[in-house]
């Protein structure tokens, strides 16, 4: 993906990012041993995804906004403290929060 | 002698059953004879079903199921239901109470939005089930119906008072009249069948509430004991809100609980002018 200060993204591009930067921002909200571990997590997944998923296959690009969305609101209530993740099959991973 | 025993009653028991099977082959063959002679020949359905899975994110596909409606239920989601259970385990869909009193298995079957367990398997050679139309797929024939909660919370669908009831502590009575009101509105169960067949709830879903939400917005404002009528009917004022709807009316078609959305809506509009 041309993740460098490429001229024009597109809009999905561009929500990807939002997405990625509202992460980091709730992240500033956790004490800072949780934050560095909401980051890597959350760095990791999308870098992951960068790398596998078809950047033609929108459908799926649309599902892991939606629930990126989703995970995010749950992380940005006070009352969650930290983000943990799960391996599972050695290749997906899925982010709970406790 | 006890060898003797032994000899006679294992060949007891391998009697027996053997007289059973006779049986049952007997009334197996007077059942055929039975069904072939009210013209009982499969009746093949096939189903095309839409599937998608996040564990294999390709492209959506209609998947073909053939069942024989002999050996089926009388309503889609009986045909659901065996082919889950029989031909593949993993069609993922949403059910719970299998007689439309909960609103979880609403689906798009043959480009009509409705409850599979309402709706009766069509006699044509093939249908089409689909998820709802304009919903995110979360897998199959399960859509997210976050948005769709979120604004029925958005219209606070709970009794508010400014005043102590007639006797504290104690229910606040309503007149048979009053109560009357609320009928064809307290049945809504938030199937989402009706906001998802609104082209305009299509072009805008996060800003228009929908025939679902607006039609509960209604039911709170028209009752007795609620005292924040005035406060309800300015926060559905909206352009986008309230007046998104077109009077296309698709809601009232698709309600599979033969409520009257659209009519609602209307009283609303009415109520704002008045106001």
């Amino acid at each position: 993906m041309g993740a460098s200060i490429g001229p024009r993204l597109s809009g999905m591009q561009k929500q990807v990012l939002a997405l990625y930067r509202g992460f980091l921002r709730a992240a500033r909200s956790k004490p800072v041993e949780e934050r560095r571990q909401i980051e890597s997590i959350v760095s990791a997944e999308f870098h992951k995804n960068s790398k596998q998923v078809d950047r033609k296959n929108f459908i799926y690009i649309e599902y892991l906004l939606h629930r990126g969305k989703k995970q995010l609101d749950q992380l940005k209530s006070p009352d969650t403290v930290g983000l943990s993740s799960l391996s599972v099959d050695s290749s997906r991973t899925r982010n709970s929060s406790s | 002698m006890a060898t003797g025993l032994i000899r006679r009653a294992i060949s007891r028991v391998h009697s027996s059953p053997a007289a059973k099977l006779v049986v049952a082959r007997a009334h197996a063959s007077e059942a055929k004879a039975h069904q072939s002679e009210s013209k009982q020949q499969p009746n093949i359905k096939s189903f095309q079903i839409y599937r998608w899975s996040p564990d294999n994110p390709g492209k959506p596909e209609l998947k073909e199921y053939k069942i024989d409606l002999k050996e089926c239920g009388p309503m889609v989601l009986d045909a659901l239901i065996k082919i889950k259970n029989e031909i593949d385990p993993s069609l993922t869909f949403r059910r719970s109470c299998r007689e439309g009193i909960c609103g979880s298995c609403a689906m798009n079957i043959d480009g009509c939005n409705g409850l599979a367990c309402l709706t009766k398997i069509d006699s044509g050679a093939e249908s089409t089930i689909t998820p709802l139309p304009h919903m995110f797929v979360i897998k199959d024939l399960v859509v997210d119906m976050t948005n769709f909660y979120n604004q029925y919370k958005s219209i606070e669908p709970w009794l508010k008072r400014k005043t102590e009831p007639p006797t504290p502590g104690k229910e606040i009575p309503q007149s048979k009249s009053d109560r009357a009101k609320l009928d064809g509105m307290y049945e809504c169960i938030l199937c989402a069948c009706c906001s998802t067949s609104c082209p305009s709830y299509w072009w805008n879903p996060e800003s228009y509430l929908g025939p679902a939400a607006l039609l509960h917005a209604n039911r709170w404002i028209m009752d007795s004991r609620d005292e924040y009528t005035q406060e309800r009917l300015d926060a559905v004022n909206d352009e986008f809100k309230l007046y998104r709807c077109h009077t296309i009316l698709n809601c009232s078609r698709a309600c599979p609980k033969g409520l009257n959305p659209g009519k609602h809506i209307q009283n609303i509009k009415r109520l704002e002018l008045a106001s």
